[in-house]
């Protein structure tokens, strides 16, 4: 089978699940009589999509501006975070007491609600597109820590004794051993922050002041949604539709990076 | 050999885990030379600490007592010198190598020159009988099959000395008794000086010039039999009288625990 067929067999499924939701949505909202602002019909949804705004432009299209802002400040908070976890799981390997002092500390920030942490970023760094972006990689960065940590230290104990008879040095043990083998681990914890990066650059946009993004939008619509709720569920389908865009990417990187080995299993991939 | 230096001498070796009063004796008082050349099994029950004495002998682990002298070396010295390939029962190749390329992890670790590196790996896949399969990954490969990408690996930077810690253990009768025929046939080749551990007594025999019984609690020798069948072995080897003669020997050495 072809990658296209491949493809086009796994969105059918996924096109029935959607056709499925949106006939389950109208039941409920038809056998409970579900007013409009509390629940739209999924036709005045995707109707809000077309409406032209104001200026004249495509909601969808408008919605899709904001989305390529809010993409762009995830993708730069998600590599920033990616690298860093990265780097804090090597250190922690490579010193273990800086593990055991400062891995607490990294849980714990992971505790504090970051909808009290964005404003300050958002006070300290500016109403641009940087404390989005770090936002993102604060919420990237700790899911990567753990499991590339775990990756790290997966090595069968008989694979690094082997390397220990070829007389090998820390550095190449690191580089041909651990690091291929955390990989797995590795891909696993991007495919969490691939989506916990669009949330972060989200909150970052909510804080008043920024100029654009999927954040702002929500705001806005969030603020008259007695006057039109159709735009926030349309909002919140094109963020949505981002997370997605993003996790498949990474789905797509790894298909790349692991050709040739193992076949990754149908229920791994998605 | 008479007369020539021992390849591995052990010298009242002992070995404890843990200390003070809850400690477990694996080896007691080993002593053992193994001349150039030799292929010695080192065979026993679970606990009599065959695989501990030969991680000692690979400085794998110290020893709590005693000496290993490799080559004229300490075993540090041994291992730093990359006299030593080693294979244990899990073949432990890398997931995203290809074949080849697993052969040829300890050329790119010792820092063979780069231009070596695929004409000695696929002579060593020659060797075991896989260079057809030279691009393919572990995955695809069967158990015995990539025990023999590791034992070709093991060989591709011509140690003197090869280690095989129950190398065919995970593999069933049928292919084990393939994999001892095979092993003797790149022997043949590569004479290497050869310490084999294993828990069947068959095998042992089969592969041997000598046989070292070694019975638990503590580890220590029991007896060393001769294995005085001549070379090549082949599966007649397996059926004649004399095989079964010396299989009852080790057999009944074992059984004096």
């Amino acid at each position: 089978m072809s990658h296209l067929h491949a493809v086009i067999a796994r969105a059918f499924p996924v096109a029935g699940v959607i056709i499925g939701g949106m006939f389950l949505w109208e039941l409920v909202k038809a056998v409970f009589a579900i007013p409009d602002f509390k629940l739209p019909h999924t036709y005045a949804i995707l109707g809000e999509l077309f409406r032209r705004t104001g200026r004249g432009e495509l909601w969808v299209a408008a919605l899709g501006r904001n989305a390529l802002v809010t993409g762009g400040e995830a993708l730069v908070g998600f590599l920033i975070g990616g690298l860093a976890g990265f780097v804090i799981a090597a250190a922690f390997i490579h010193w273990p007491f800086a593990e055991r002092g400062l891995l607490p500390y990294v849980v714990a920030s992971q505790t504090v609600p970051i909808l009290a942490i964005a404003p300050m970023v958002v006070v300290w760094l500016g109403t641009g597109w940087v404390s989005k972006a770090i936002i993102a990689s604060y919420l990237t960065f700790f899911p990567v820590t753990i499991n590339v940590l775990r990756g790290l230290r997966a090595v069968p104990p008989d694979a690094l004794a082997l390397m220990r008879s070829y007389g090998a040095a820390p550095g190449q043990v690191f580089f041909k051993l651990r690091l291929p083998t955390s990989v797995p681990y590795l891909f696993t914890a991007l495919k969490i922050s691939a989506t916990a990066s669009v949330v972060g650059a989200i909150i970052g946009e909510l804080p008043v002041g920024s100029a654009a993004g999927l954040g702002v939008v929500i705001i806005n619509a969030a603020q008259y949604y007695t006057f039109r709720p159709t735009n926030l569920w349309a909002a919140i389908l094109v963020a949505a539709l981002l997370g997605m865009v993003f996790y498949f990417l990474i789905v797509e990187v790894e298909r790349l990076v692991v050709r040739g080995q193992q076949p990754i299993a149908p229920g791994d991939s998605a | 050999m008479p007369g020539a230096a021992p390849m591995i001498a052990v010298e009242h070796v002992s070995q404890r885990f843990g200390t003070g009063a809850v400690h477990t004796v694996a080896l007691h008082d080993i002593s053992l030379t193994i001349s150039v050349g030799e292929f010695v099994s080192l065979i026993g029950p679970s606990g009599c600490g065959k695989s501990t004495l030969l991680r000692i002998m690979g400085d794998l682990i110290p020893p709590t007592e005693g000496a290993v002298h490799v080559n004229g070396k300490t075993p540090r010295e041994a291992r730093l010198a990359r006299d030593y390939g080693i294979v244990f029962q899990s073949p432990v190749l890398y997931d995203w190598r290809t074949v080849r390329r697993n052969v040829e992890l300890p050329l790119e670790v010792m820092g063979f020159p780069r231009h070596e590196w695929t004409a000695r790996a696929d002579r060593m896949l020659r060797l075991v009988g896989l260079e057809q399969f030279r691009a393919h990954y572990p995955w695809q490969l069967s158990g015995g099959m990539q025990q023999r990408v590791s034992i070709a690996r093991a060989l591709a930077f011509g140690p003197p000395i090869l280690l095989m810690d129950e190398p065919f253990g995970a593999l069933d009768e049928l292919t084990r008794e393939r994999m001892n025929q095979e092993l003797l046939a790149i022997w043949a080749q590569t004479h290497n000086t050869v310490v084999f551990v294993t828990h069947s007594i068959p095998e042992a025999v089969f592969l041997s010039s000598r046989v070292v019984a070694l019975t638990p609690r503590p580890g220590r020798i029991e007896r060393i039999v001769e294995i005085d069948l001549p070379y090549p072995r082949t599966a007649a080897t397996r059926a004649s009288p004399r095989f079964f003669a010396l299989v009852t020997q080790v057999r009944s050495a074992l059984r004096e625990a």
